[in-house]
């Protein structure tokens, strides 16, 4: 690095960009002083850079959806998949742009003013945030909401890894409280301008909005499971999830446990709503609905808010599926509930892991006065 | 009765350069250090002073805080050099070594026949009792504490640890007198733990002993994670350690009335030219292995003195640590690596994540060097990440963020009297977030010391 960007130059206070740069590009020379004098190969950077690849699919997929469902909606189905996917490549990256040059600058700001190497968690933060909200939102909007997330979801308790919350859900969040008209309803999740003449009797509606009428269209068990229905943009496609899951889970970075009790969860309510006559959904179709399977693999098993112990892990997981189904069946105002089934859960998550581990040593201490 | 623990958790680090089972070179005695930093909890006292005669055995320095526990010479010959760091710190004593070597005569005693007491002055009076470790906090033994138990762990699992059979297989006799030595210093039982790794181990032998054995990756071998097993320590508990080394001193002493530490030494690492072994005394000048580092510049060496998780980089200049029979020489990893860490694939790099692709090549071993392979951040994967290279019944990243923070409620909670630094040394190693958990634990550890005193 320049003599200029160190402590006492001229442009240290660009320091942290700088060193972000620069560690980008290769990894750089420093070694060991203290303990173990070799260390593994992996790097936040790597463990990263593979949540992002696995949910890549999720994202092409939904920015190809984009434009097919906008072919619906006008009548206009006669783009091929290469013309499907350009128009919503076009419509998806401004939101990236937004969500990476605020988001970004944030944290590199952050991280100079804490004296800190820039830290990588934005980058997966990031490129989640365009997949999750209404492909039309404003996006001065959703650059406020990233901003209220990065600030006070993340760099108030110390930047990454000391977050309570994940960044990505409380910028949704953030957008669904302070913008519900653009959040919610049967026109915000496809793309159309407003000069378009939509389809006589079109609704936009998500699957999940249409529940309880008689599904009209598009709600077939194999529409939702590949993904060609309304929805926020990486949500839709639950088969290009599974891929993206099927890395995490290989890797290790993803927790098989939290994703298998988030699915149990979710089963559960919904067999009691079944059952119960609440609703007329069978219980597996809830899998397949709205952000449930987005959420439950890419963010209910982000490792600094998911639980940390091994127990804490099915409880939490559990819990999330559970309460998510729960807000589907009892909330008639608002249809989704994953959203708020991880806030909620990544809240209670260290409560989760207090009760695990004060239960875990009291097992130990009995088992050690005995033996 | 004998069990055998199977220890799934832990994890191998193939690095290059184990040491070839033969003994290459005898190191003559020259210069040889006394070096009281060897020993925590050791406030030394000095006994000598420049140009003293010593023999093998005579006290070089004491403790301050019971003048009982001397260190004494491994070699006889002139006090030659005190070495002294910042405000005057003691950091060695150099003794020039006699051609003709004396040493001091203990006196051949029948170890079986001798009473507690006998055995403590024993050790006391030759400077073997600072082989005696104690846990909590891997100090110096008290003499006037009784421990619970006794545990010599005959084995390492340590990367390119020194093969146990190859070093103190000969030496049988001399562990069984140690350990009937043991067994004279606790009224609790003396365990020794045996690797079932590599078929069946020579210390199977050994008499008046619990037997145990051990198998599984490192860390199986660290005795810390060995007692965690077979009796975990709670508060209140004072339970001491022995290395295999030291048990095979101890017994000397009885058989053959001398104070004998001299050993087989592992010279191993990827820089290590013909990695073999050496025979030395502990405080042998690093020196003495430069025929092993061929041309390579000092700078972009680093000479361990132990192994490569938990040793100490003492430099050229420096000497072999009083409790260490390996030597590891790695290169000092500082060049940069374009792209490094988004390449798919980097064969040469060893990574236990599976988003590398070490696992498809599990028999490679690798020529690591000192890079750190990324930047320190905070700890952002979640326990169970470190915890699958740990065969212990404790949450490490809770243990650790409890040491930053320097809650002793915590500390005792997750666990801080059952680990030494060492025992965390693959949580570490794995950690993609680099932190130093080791010297976070060692931390924690001055802290209880401190508070607890």
């Amino acid at each position: 690095m320049n003599k200029i960007f160190e402590k006492g130059g001229k442009f240290y206070w660009l320091h942290s960009t700088v060193d972000a740069f620069e560690t980008f590009l290769h990894v750089p020379g420093t070694v060991t002083r203290k303990g173990a004098h070799v260390r593994d190969a992996i790097d936040l950077k790597r463990i990263l850079i593979l949540v992002v690849i696995a949910a890549a699919p999720a994202a092409l997929f939904g920015m190809w959806n984009v434009g097919y469902q906008h072919g619906l909606a006008i009548g206009d189905t006669s783009l091929n998949i290469l013309g499907n996917f350009w128009y919503g490549f076009l419509k998806v990256l401004p939101l990236y742009l937004v969500s990476y040059i605020v988001g970004l600058g944030i944290e590199f700001a952050s991280c100079q003013i804490r004296g800190e190497e820039v830290s990588e968690g934005y980058l997966v933060s990031g490129f989640f945030i365009p997949l999750i909200v209404p492909v039309d939102i404003p996006l001065w909007m959703l650059a406020l909401a990233v901003a209220f997330a990065v600030i006070f979801g993340k760099e108030v308790f110390g930047g990454t890894g000391m977050n309570i919350v994940n960044p990505a859900i409380l910028t949704r969040a953030f957008l669904f409280f302070s913008y519900p008209n653009y959040m919610s309803g049967s026109d915000c999740w496809i793309a159309y301008k407003p000069t378009e003449k939509l389809v006589d009797g079109f609704t936009g509606a998500t699957p999940l909005a249409l529940d309880g009428a008689s599904a009209q269209y598009g709600t077939g068990f194999w529409d939702l499971f590949i993904g060609t229905v309304p929805g926020s943009v990486g949500e839709t496609s639950v088969i290009a999830i599974l891929l993206g899951a099927i890395l995490l889970i290989w890797t290790g970075i993803a927790s098989w446990k939290i994703m298998c009790a988030g699915i149990l969860g979710a089963l559960f309510v919904g067999g009691i709503g079944d059952l119960a006559g609440i609703t007329t959904i069978p219980c597996y179709m809830q899998l397949l609905y709205g952000g449930f399977a987005f959420g439950i693999v890419f963010m209910a098993t982000d490792p600094v808010t998911s639980a940390q112990t091994e127990a804490g892990k099915w409880i939490y997981g559990f819990l999330i599926g559970a309460l998510c189904i729960t807000v589907r069946l009892f909330n008639p105002g608002y249809a989704e509930g994953m959203m708020l089934a991880i806030l909620l859960c990544n809240v209670f998550a260290p409560l989760i892991d207090h009760c695990v581990i004060s239960a875990h040593m009291s097992r130990k201490a009995k088992k050690l006065k005995t033996a | 009765m004998s069990q055998n623990y199977v220890l799934k958790k832990g994890l191998n680090i193939p690095v290059a350069g184990e040491a070839e089972l033969r003994v290459s070179k005898t190191v003559a005695p020259g210069i040889v250090a006394v070096q009281p930093t060897d020993f925590k909890g050791f406030l030394p006292r000095l006994l000598v002073k420049e140009g003293d005669r010593v023999l093998c055995g005579s006290p070089v320095m004491a403790d301050k805080k019971n003048a009982d526990i001397l260190l004494t010479s491994p070699v006889s010959g002139t006090v030659r050099e005190i070495v002294r760091g910042e405000k005057r710190k003691l950091l060695a004593v150099l003794v020039e070594a006699d051609v003709q070597q004396q040493c001091v005569d203990f006196g051949v005693k029948d170890v079986t026949k001798l009473d507690g007491k006998q055995v403590r002055e024993a050790l006391l009076a030759s400077g073997l009792w600072p082989w005696l470790v104690q846990r909590p906090y891997g100090i110096l033994a008290d003499p006037a504490a009784q421990p619970r138990d006794i545990f010599v762990s005959t084995f390492s699992t340590a990367p390119l640890a020194p093969d146990a059979a190859f070093c103190f297989g000969s030496e049988l006799k001399a562990a069984q007198a140690g350990v009937c030595a043991l067994t004279k210093l606790t009224s609790g039982k003396v365990h020794v733990s045996l690797d079932s790794n590599a078929g069946d181990s020579p210390f199977a032998a050994l008499q008046h002993c619990e037997l145990h054995t051990f198998q599984g990756p490192h860390p199986a071998g660290n005795v810390g994670v060995q007692i965690s097993h077979i009796a975990p320590i709670c508060k209140g508990d004072i339970v001491w350690t022995v290395s295999l080394a030291g048990l095979v001193a101890i017994g000397k002493l009885f058989t053959t009335g001398r104070y004998n530490v001299r050993r087989k030494v592992a010279v191993t690492g990827p820089m290590a030219l013909q990695p073999s072994y050496i025979d030395a005394l502990p405080g042998t000048p690093m020196a003495a292995i430069r025929s092993f580092c061929g041309n390579t510049p000092a700078d972009q060496l680093r000479v361990i003195s132990g192994d490569i998780l938990s040793g100490k980089a003492v430099g050229m200049e420096g000497y072999l640590g009083f409790f260490d029979n390996q030597v590891t020489l790695v290169r000092e990893g500082t060049d940069q690596e374009l792209l490094g860490w988004i390449r798919p694939f980097r064969f040469n790099q060893f990574s236990a994540d599976r988003s590398y692709f070490s696992w498809l090549l599990p028999k490679k071993k690798y020529a690591m060097d000192t890079n750190l392979h990324g930047g320190p951040r905070a700890f952002l994967m979640n326990d169970g990440y470190y915890a699958r290279v740990l065969p212990m019944d404790i949450y490490p990243v809770y243990l650790a963020k409890a040491c930053l923070a320097g809650e002793i409620d915590k500390m005792e909670r997750f666990g801080i009297y059952e680990v030494l630094p060492e025992d965390l040394a693959t949580c570490e190693f794995v950690d993609p977030s680099k932190n130093n958990i080791q010297e976070m634990i060692e931390q924690g550890i001055d802290l209880m010391l401190k508070e607890m005193a």
